[in-house]
């Protein structure tokens, strides 16, 4: 079973959602992955702290212009829709920051000057935390392209019963990528105006791709209850809710699983676990 | 010599617009006749990103021999070069000043960006 961990909101619990969730279903003696889709900013590690025995980097092709063969005719300037390649007179430029590896450009190039080359965007990590088996991506500082990232961790995933997702926050083409393929989408959220408006655009999302989806609220005894009621129209169950409570914050801080810091939670993501897939079953079935 | 400014208003006497890529309008001026025409920078304000290339290829067009602006970004000074248009930063005040400023010898050519792209 494949579960992403999703929110809209950043910073509304998916890493500890996912993390617990993860250390739990291994607890329960069932095979583990783990995977960090938040190549932005992955934090799994912090929680999780892997031992990590395999590094892979993830390259993208970026064209080189051989200045011999180049006639200058800027066909590979007009077809690039990035401006990673613009011909200035008789010079061709190429800004590989701004190239997203379509390869137009070296198939327009009329002369065979433009070859391809990896340029390397991002790393993926793999090794595994106790019996959860740990893989994830970080993009590298000042790369702007994600998602070739999250499809590089996505395709390390190793065999398992129970595969978690942790997606990056927001609705963009990263968080699509991350989900996409999912037997079901927990959608962290808080109860804030913040929290149910960015709910709303992930809920939209999910609809679009069609992937069955439910809510957990984190730091539930907030008083605004209209993510509940959003829930209820919209027929999206909750599946369970982790109260405000000071320690999960101060455990939080400190790196630490709750599972292992406040044992008494450890019912509160059982729950959850068993929630996700009886819903996973209905919704799918 | 024809020169481009980076304007926030389609006259002489609107204010310089410290960026390049993203700037409102391109004046270009000739600094023997006084000569002025406008040029809209519109299609670049929402760019994504390459907004400086794109910059750089339209005043590229307008033939112009030097650009005057406030910041200039490592692609869009890359472009210039390429496309031997000088590049002059530091212009302050309205489109007017800027072009006194450099017919009096007092901005000095870029040798390079002097900001970070906006993208990295």
């Amino acid at each position: 079973m494949r579960i992403a961990v999703a929110s809209g909101k950043g910073g509304t619990g998916k890493t500890t959602v996912a993390t617990n969730l993860a250390w739990l279903a291994a607890r329960q003696g069932r095979s583990v992955a783990y995977l960090d889709c938040d190549v932005e900013e992955p934090n799994g590690h912090i929680f999780l702290e892997p031992a990590i025995h395999d590094r892979v980097s993830v390259c993208e092709p970026v064209p080189q212009v051989d200045v011999q063969k180049c006639n200058g005719c800027g066909q590979c300037g007009e077809i690039c829709q990035y401006s990673a390649i613009v011909c200035i007179g008789e010079k061709v430029l190429v800004y590989p920051d701004l190239c997203h590896a379509c390869g137009g450009c070296s198939r327009v190039c009329p002369e065979d000057a433009i070859t391809e080359f990896p340029h390397e965007i991002g790393v993926v990590e793999s090794g595994h935390s106790g019996d959860v088996q740990f893989v994830s991506g970080a993009l590298h500082v000042g790369k702007a392209r994600a998602v070739p990232v999250v499809k590089a961790v996505k395709s390390r995933a190793p065999l398992a019963d129970v595969t978690i997702f942790d997606a990056p926050p927001g609705t963009s083409c990263p968080v699509v990528e991350a989900v996409r393929g999912s037997d079901f989408v927990i959608l962290v959220t808080e109860p804030t105006p913040f929290g149910l408006h960015d709910l709303k655009l992930t809920v939209e999302v999910m609809h679009v791709l069609k992937l069955p989806c439910g809510v957990v609220i984190n730091r539930a005894n907030l008083s605004e209850s209209d993510v509940r009621s959003f829930c209820r129209l919209q027929g999206i169950p909750i599946l369970g809710e982790i109260p405000d409570d000071r320690r999960i914050a101060e455990a939080y801080s400190r790196g630490r699983m709750i599972c292992e810091a406040l044992p008494e939670y450890q019912d509160t993501f059982e729950g959850l676990l068993g929630a996700i897939e009886q819903q996973a079953v209905a919704q799918v079935g | 010599m024809k020169i481009a400014v980076t304007s926030q208003g389609p006259d002489l006497d609107s204010a310089v617009d410290p960026r390049f890529g993203r700037a409102r309008y391109f004046i270009v001026v000739d600094t023997e006749s006084g000569d002025a025409t406008a040029h809209s920078n519109e299609q670049n304000l929402a760019a994504a990103q390459g907004a400086g290339i794109q910059a750089g290829r339209t005043v590229i067009g307008l033939g112009v021999a030097a650009v005057v602006t406030g910041n200039v970004g490592p692609k869009a000074f890359a472009t210039l070069l390429a496309g031997k248009v000088a590049v002059y930063t530091g212009a302050e005040g309205s489109v007017r000043e800027a072009v006194e400023q450099f017919k009096a010898g007092r901005l000095r050519a870029a040798e390079g960006a002097n900001v970070e792209g906006h993208w990295v």
